[in-house]
């Protein structure tokens, strides 16, 4: 039972994570639709930048403004100078242009600071577990990354519906010519948009920092979960972003922490253990296929 | 999908001409293995291969993407299949087992060319079947995903060595030649080259390549004047996932070695890349474009570790301003448009 609940935290941990990555894709998709494939590239900007920045100051303050100062200041950096030309350009070229995107944010990150990954500690306030329960012990580090991960939605849940920001980021999503056409600033609320976005992005990464290893490549492996999350959700829709990370969240974590289990009851150990892997990994991608065919526009679709 | 950001399919230029043109460059493909043999570069055989193997992977993908405006990222399952198909064909023939129980293995590459292409062909049909049934982004998105549910699969097929790949220990043989020799697999690959052009370039001038460009440009126009658009496109998808079904075959033979790489996201991007560096809906554009990104590669990873620093910009720069890739800029330059129908 404990291990039950324990899996459960590990899916909700993961399931705020994967939201504050998809609800800047599905903000960026939904306002200005564009596919951003390097939207995991700010994500391994923020974890690089915070680790870093820790590494030289030693200040864990410094290291969270550090990340996500970098991952906000490249995002607004990359809408103006390369996202801005592809709006009015089909998914093709959007999908191609930030295919590259990727490619140059890899490298450049491997000629910083090479191939071996980084290791980051966790913030000693933040070390340390918990007893939830009676025999349940959880680190607290992953309860701030929930608590954080759930503050955000709600934060962000306060901006799009309460104030007059939100209020213009919705109206952009749903009727973005007559935005324009009653003399807002478009590009300054794109460029502001998309610097939220990648803002969540990073904070997402470095919060991983300590949990995960920071290397390159790690913003495609989350990338396309992130994906699987927007579609699920229904693209565009901040909650359905919330509900969607969630889920799969959840199942990916419970997926891999019991598959191979249930497997061993039937077959013997090592092929039940690569086999639950295969299927673990499979499992959300079945499920967004199994979501499209009955809801091709997501669970929570924005355009009604 | 706008219909305006795929350049139409070009009018016919000057018959004469384009005869010259894909003579000239039929006669330089062929002449190939003889000039690198005569200035001393034999290694450039493979290269080529490779180029030649990639190109119909690309030229099959266009197909879909290009002529029927459907956007697949997982193109790479396809791939990945046809070289699975031959792999595990071989390992059941070097084992002397059955597969699955029941279907005996070969090393023949007349049966396991077209084996290859009709099991690439079934998957294609389950997965087109289901994802037709969105469009956009969705269709970007669940193709995606079903290929890297295979991905995963072979991940962890451990029979099939899983996360390693498998080595095939020999290439299929093909009659008395020996498949072994650079050259002569040089020869079986640009034949079957020939003949996927050739195929294609039928299928988009006869009346389904028609009605498929028409549904590319309006979809809904099509379904009023009464045809139904979902089986144009199905179709269409099956051929295209053949035929990059067919490359993977090829490519596992040529590298003799199989692994879940080939299936894996980036490698559709990969093909994606060549389309539209190519040129997309157009016929030669993938030739071109592979060509150009296998080269690219070679040269640029004898240059620096970090060759993709180089190929981002230069990816982003065709992207952002070329319209129609390499063979738009071609015809623009008024150079070679000639030799690209």
């Amino acid at each position: 039972m404990t291990l039950v609940l324990e899996q459960l935290l590990n899916g909700l941990q993961f399931g705020v994570m994967l939201f504050l990555l998809a609800a800047g894709l599905t903000l960026i998709f939904g306002i200005m639709g564009v596919i951003n494939l390097a939207h995991g590239s700010l994500y391994m900007v923020g974890a690089y930048a915070s680790a870093f920045v820790a590494a030289q100051t030693g200040s864990v303050w410094l290291a969270l403004l550090g990340g996500l100062a970098a991952a906000a200041i490249i995002g607004m950096v990359m809408e103006l100078v390369v996202l801005r030309r592809l709006y009015a350009r089909d998914h093709l070229d959007q999908v191609l242009a930030t295919f590259a995107l990727i490619l140059i944010f890899n490298q450049s990150v491997t000629l910083l600071f090479g191939r071996q990954p980084l290791f980051v500690s966790v913030p000693p306030a933040l070390n340390g577990s918990v007893q939830l329960l009676p025999g349940l012990t959880y680190p607290v580090y992953r309860l701030a990354i929930i608590a954080v991960g759930l503050l955000v939605a709600l934060g962000l849940y306060l901006l799009i519906n309460r104030t007059r920001i939100g209020m213009l980021v919705r109206a952009g999503a749903t009727h973005r010519e007559m935005v324009r056409a009653l003399g807002v600033d478009i590009r300054l609320l794109y460029t502001a948009v998309f610097g939220l976005g990648a803002l969540l992005a990073g904070l997402a990464g470095l919060m991983a920092g300590p949990i995960l290893a920071v290397q390159v490549g790690m913003g495609e492996q989350i990338l396309i979960m992130t994906f699987v999350v927007v579609v699920i959700g229904g693209v565009g829709s901040i909650r359905g972003a919330f509900f969607g990370a969630l889920i799969v969240g959840l199942v990916d974590t419970s997926l891999r922490a019991f598959m191979p289990g249930l497997l061993r009851q039937v077959m013997a150990g090592p092929e039940a253990d690569a086999l639950g892997a295969g299927l673990a990994s499979m499992g959300i991608y079945l499920l967004m296929a199994i979501v499209l065919l009955v809801r091709p526009k997501g669970l929570f679709p924005a355009h009604v | 999908m706008s219909d305006n950001a795929i350049p139409r399919t070009r009018a016919a230029t000057p018959a004469l001409g384009r005869a010259i043109g894909l003579l000239l460059l039929a006669a330089a493909l062929i002449a190939l293995p003889f000039i690198v043999k005569a200035i001393g570069q034999p290694a450039l055989v493979p290269l080529a291969t490779r180029v030649l193997i990639y190109a119909i992977a690309a030229a099959s993908l266009n197909l879909a993407l290009g002529f029927g405006g459907m956007v697949s990222f997982g193109h790479a399952a396809f791939f990945g299949i046809g070289g699975y198909a031959v792999g595990i064909l071989y390992r059941t023939f070097a084992d002397d087992a059955l597969f699955l129980g029941f279907i005996p293995g070969t090393d023949q590459l007349l049966i396991t060319l077209p084996a290859a292409i009709l099991v690439a062909g079934l998957f294609a049909c389950i997965i087109g079947a289901l994802s037709l049934r969105t469009s956009g982004v969705q269709f970007i998105m669940i193709t995606l995903a079903f290929a890297q549910m295979l991905f995963f699969f072979f991940v962890s097929l451990k029979a099939y060595g899983g996360d390693d790949g498998m080595t095939i220990r020999r290439r299929n043989a093909l009659f008395d030649l020996n498949t072994r020799d650079d050259v002569t697999f040089y020869f079986i690959c640009l034949a079957l080259t020939a003949l996927v052009f050739l195929v294609l370039w039928r299928i988009v001038g006869s009346r389904f390549g028609m009605v498929l460009a028409g549904i590319r440009q309006n979809e809904r126009r099509m379904a009023a004047i009464g045809i139904a658009p979902y089986r144009y496109k199905l179709a269409a998808f099956v051929i295209s996932g053949m035929g990059a079904g067919l490359a993977g075959a090829l490519m596992a033979n040529y590298l003799r070695f199989v692994s879940p790489d080939m299936l894996h996201w980036t490698k559709s991007g990969e093909l994606m890349i060549m389309v539209i560096l190519g040129g997309v809906g157009t016929l030669l554009g993938p030739l071109l474009g592979a060509g150009a990104l296998v080269i690219l590669e070679t040269v640029l990873t004898g240059w620096t570790e970090h060759w993709q620093i180089v190929l981002g910009p230069i990816l982003l720069l065709v992207v952002l301003f070329t319209q129609g890739g390499l063979s738009g800029l071609l015809a623009r330059l008024g150079l070679g448009g000639r030799s690209a129908p």
